[in-house]
Formats: C-alpha cells, sequence, structure tokens
C-alpha cells in the first residue's frame, strides 16, 4: 500500500533548495511549522494539511463544537474602485452587484462566453466607493488574465474603474460556534456583536489590530474571514490561539466541512463546462441580471431558467452504502447499470458518519429520492439522492 | 545433554527458521504491511509507520474469505476521509478469515496496527515468498531512508 508513500526531506528544505521554483509562502509559514504543520504544496503555495497532535476527526468536531483557524492568505483578494466599477463587475459576473447594500457581500461567479464559470466569487460592497472581492487562489492568475483583458476594453471605450491586488494582507479565517465569541472578545464589543449578520463586512480594531472582517466562512458554521495586514497576521493568530476554545487547523479538514456543507470546490465540482444552473446556483443570479442579462454566456445560461427550460444536468448530493465514493466514481442508472454521470466530490462524513457525495447527473435522475448506484473499486454500490446540505448550515442571520 | 540442544539449533539453516512449526515470524513489505506468519498462516495488516502516515482510518474495505490472490495484488483498501489506500497482498495465497472487528472499528487501525488491527488471515500457497521480504531491523531501515 501507500506506494506514493516515501519519506521525504522536509518542505522547507526543498523549498530553499529549489531557489527561484520555490512556492509562495503566507506569512504565516514559519508560524504554522512551529506549530506543527504538516506542510503541503496547494495552488503554488505551501500550505498546512494539517497539525500535528491534531487528526482530521477531531479537528472536524473541534470545528462544529468550538472554533477552527485557518490561514487562506493564498486566495486572491481584490480591491475595485472607480465611479464604474459597478458597472465593470456586472459585465463579469451574475450578480445584482446595484442592488447590494453597503457592507453586505454576496456568493456569485464569473462567467465565460460559453456560460460556464470561470470561477467562484464572494463580492463585498465594502464601501460606497469600493467593493472588496475574493477568488480562489487555485484560478488566481487565470481570474486576473480574464479581469485585466476586460479591463483594458473597459477602460479603452471611457469606462472609470481599477482593480488592484491586495497584496498587503494576509487572510485567516476563524469558523465555529464559538467564533463570534472570541472576535467579540478582542474587538471588545459590548453586545456579542449580535448586530453584524451573516454575510456582511466591517472594519474592526481587534486589540489594536486593524481588520476588515466578514462574518461568513467555507465550512457552514458561523464564523469570520479576517483580512488582517501581513505585519500582523503572527499577532492576530497568536490572539486568537490564546482563546482555549481556538485551534489552528489545515485543508484537509477545509475539504470534509465545506463537503458536509455542500459548497461548491472549484475545479471539481464547479468547472468551465458547468453554467450556474447546472452547478445549483441559479439563485445567485439576480432577477434584474435574469431580466437584462449583461454578463458572459448570459444567452445560455438565461435559456436554462424558466419556463420549459432544458436543463441538461445538474449537481445532486448523495449518500453512499459501502467504501466511500470520491471524485471521478461513475453514477449509473439503475435500471441497467448504464453510466449517468459522475462524482465529483465525496468522503466519508465525519457528523453523519455516512458516506456523502456531490455529483451531476441528467436531469431526471436529480430528485430527492431517487435510487442510483455508484461503482467503487469495480464493486456497484447503492446511493441515495438527498437534499443538500447534508449538514445544516448554522450561519448568523440575526 | 543442554550443551547437544544449543549445539543442535545451531547448525539450522537461518531460512528454514521462518516455517518451523510454531515460530511466529514478522515480515515487512516496502509498501508497509506486516505479517506474522504460524503454521503455516500468515496474519497481516498495516504498520504503524503506514496508520500514521494515514492518519484517521474510517473505513477499510475486507477481503472475501476463500478468494485467493497472489502476492502484490490488491486484496484490500483502508480509507482516511481525504483519501483511499490500496493494500496488496504480502503473500500469495487463500484469505481463510478476515476481522470482521474493522468493519465497525475501523479507528482499531490507528490504535493498533500491529496487533488487534490484523486484516486477514491467509494460508500461505509459497512459503518462499517471506524470505524477500523485510525483517524488523530491515524495515526499520527503509523507513528511515
Amino acid at each position: 500500500m501507500l506506494a506514493a508513500l516515501r519519506t521525504r526531506t522536509p518542505t522547507r528544505a526543498l523549498a530553499t533548495a529549489a531557489g527561484a521554483a520555490a512556492h509562495s509562502r503566507t506569512a504565516l509559514y514559519d508560524f504554522h511549522v512551529a506549530h506543527g504543520g504538516k506542510m503541503v504544496e496547494f495552488a503554488g503555495w505551501d500550505m498546512p494539511v494539517q497539525y500535528a497532535g491534531l487528526g482530521v476527526l477531531a479537528s472536524h468536531e473541534w470545528t462544529r463544537k468550538k472554533a477552527s483557524l485557518f490561514d487562506v492568505s493564498h486566495m486572491l483578494q481584490t480591491s475595485w474602485v472607480g465611479k464604474d466599477r459597478i458597472k465593470f463587475i456586472e459585465s463579469l459576473v451574475v450578480a445584482d452587484v446595484e442592488a447590494l447594500p453597503v457592507a453586505s457581500s454576496t456568493l456569485s461567479v464569473f462567467t465565460n462566453d460559453a456560460g460556464g464559470i470561470i470561477d467562484d466569487t464572494v463580492i463585498n460592497k465594502r464601501t460606497a466607493e469600493s467593493l472588496y472581492v475574493v477568488s480562489n487562489a487555485g484560478c488566481a492568475e487565470k481570474d486576473l488574465k480574464h479581469i485585466r483583458s476586460r479591463l483594458a476594453d473597459f477602460q479603452n471605450k471611457g469606462g472609470d474603474v481599477d482593480v488592484k491586488v491586495i497584496d498587503d494582507m494576509s487572510l485567516v479565517a476563524l469558523q465555529g460556534p464559538k467564533a463570534v465569541d472570541i472576535i467579540s472578545d478582542l474587538a471588545g464589543s459590548t453586545n456579542g456583536l449580535k448586530d453584524f449578520k451573516f454575510m456582511s463586512g466591517r472594519e474592526l480594531s481587534l486589540k489594536g489590530i486593524p481588520v476588515y472582517i466578514s462574518r461568513l466562512g467555507y465550512t457552514g458554521e458561523d464564523g469570520f474571514e479576517i483580512s488582517v495586514p501581513h505585519s500582523e497576521a503572527v499577532n492576530l493568530s497568536n490572539l486568537i490561539l490564546e482563546n482555549s476554545d481556538a485551534k489552528l487547523a489545515g485543508l484537509a479538514v477545509r475539504d470534509s466541512l465545506r463537503l458536509e456543507a455542500s459548497l461548491c470546490l472549484y475545479g471539481h465540482d464547479l468547472d468551465e463546462t458547468v453554467t450556474p444552473v447546472e452547478g445549483g446556483l441559479t439563485w445567485t443570479i439576480g432577477q434584474r441580471r435574469r431580466a437584462e442579462g449583461g454578463f458572459p454566456g448570459s444567452e445560455k445560461i438565461l435559456s436554462q431558467i424558466g419556463k420549459g427550460a432544458k436543463v441538461p444536468r445538474r449537481r445532486i448530493g448523495l449518500i453512499v452504502e459501502g467504501a466511500p465514493a470520491r471524485e471521478h466514481v461513475e453514477i449509473l442508472n439503475p435500471a441497467d447499470g448504464s453510466v449517468i454521470g459522475a462524482i465529483t466530490s465525496g468522503c466519508p462524513s465525519p457528523v453523519l458518519k455516512k458516506n456523502i457525495a456531490m455529483g451531476y447527473v441528467p436531469s431526471g435522475f436529480h430528485k430527492a429520492g431517487t435510487a442510483l448506484e455508484v461503482k467503487v473499486r469495480g464493486k456497484v454500490q447503492k446511493a441515495t439522492v438527498v437534499k443538500m446540505p447534508f449538514v445544516e448550515h448554522a450561519y448568523y442571520r440575526g | 545433554m543442554f550443551a547437544r540442544i544449543v549445539t543442535r539449533s545451531l547448525r539450522v539453516r537461518p531460512s528454514s527458521i521462518i516455517t518451523l512449526r510454531g515460530y511466529a515470524t514478522k515480515r515487512f513489505t516496502k509498501d508497509h504491511e506486516w505479517i506474522s506468519v504460524s503454521d503455516g498462516i500468515g496474519t497481516f495488516g498495516i504498520s504503524d509507520y503506514a496508520q500514521k502516515a494515514l492518519g484517521d482510518v474510517v473505513f477499510i474495505e475486507l477481503p472475501a474469505v476463500g478468494n485467493t490472490y497472489a502476492k502484490k495484488d490488491n486484496i484490500s483498501a483502508v480509507e482516511s476521509v481525504k483519501a483511499a489506500s490500496d493494500i496488496y497482498a504480502p503473500v500469495s495465497g487463500e484469505v481463510v478469515a478476515v476481522n470482521t472487528e474493522l468493519a465497525d472499528e475501523p479507528s482499531l487501525i490507528n490504535s493498533s496496527p500491529e496487533e488487534n488491527a490484523w486484516i486477514a488471515k491467509i494460508k500461505l500457497s509459497n512459503p518462499e515468498e517471506l524470505e524477500s521480504l523485510l525483517d524488523e531491523a530491515a524495515y526499520a531501515k527503509h523507513i528511515d531512508e
């Protein structure tokens, strides 16, 4: 077993030896190593996959019961300014950014001309003059190339907008039921941040450290993502960890948490061939945007919405019997054993103690309760379509 | 009398100690399986090094009793939350027993990888195969490299 398992030289030595070919490191790299972080390469960054002394199951449970601190500084943070910034971003995404209240955030997608998804993203109307946008580390290069090329056209036509990469800020996520108490304490809040609702952001001072903090995340739990100056990232992390309810967590547990919450992972559950409708993200398309279009691929996407619309395939959630069904596992029609789709994400759910998975099947096979089959290592196993999320979200809505 | 017994046992060829009746030998594969042979039956599992690398084990696919495998055939799979790892038959033979406790308690592989979390027992069809496996010292060296 474990043919790929080789005792290897520490990542640090490799990275320095490689010189120019070294991966990027966040401001917390040394901090992670000092805390026993097992460093792996992810999207060109050296990130902790987990920490010594805390297994994935224990870390997962800790996040759902207490609070876990994640370094997500590898994600792309951008600032969009200028009179025409909203018009510009709406030419790239399906969101109704115009109607978004100041300080509110929304999940959205960048689309391509064929109606597929370039990346998913969270757009925050940070102030009346600027947008704060976060997108995936794995798509950073692609996103920037796309944005910059459209930006050049837009500016050439006289549009007043600029998009800047925020490269002086780290990003950490504190997720779990105890997160609000920890942040409230650091912020010196007198009302337990009662008025700080899910999908909103604000500037706060956490024990004197100025941050831009949003109440959202990628775990299904209540929690925050905190944009903090690089120079204060270690300091902030230490302050958070002073609270015994907080523990560091790595990339491995991020995946099991988001899958239980049925949140898509770009590059797996979403890609350039999947439309937002097929991906179960029709809700991200604002009503006005459905009427007006104006985003790439709108013709294809809008043809999939409304009366008589044909959606060729849909993202579904499955509970799978037997061995866990993971990405690329075939989904079969039990009537004749034919392959009708594939799993795009799957794992054993630590909370449900059942195997969960997301995948795509043709419309008609997607209704909750539908009995399907999957083939794992040559063995056919029963699978049932279920409503998502697998584990209920615990977002703070006030 | 005692001297004679000692002398006799010293004359036994080292390789045949492996098949000496009643003597349980523990060997390891380079792929981190262990096998302990006694009376022609090999009990096997994965090593402590392997369970550490895997992390929390949440599922194990046991082979079927009665199935025959050649050495290095895919015989089982051990899964963590993140990934499935294939397990290969350390020797050729027929599976005569499987550890059903692992179906209910997969985490046993983490807590007792080389004792209570044995995966299956194989009736060896080719005992010479053991000789090419690593002994404890050789395996310790292998994982240190």
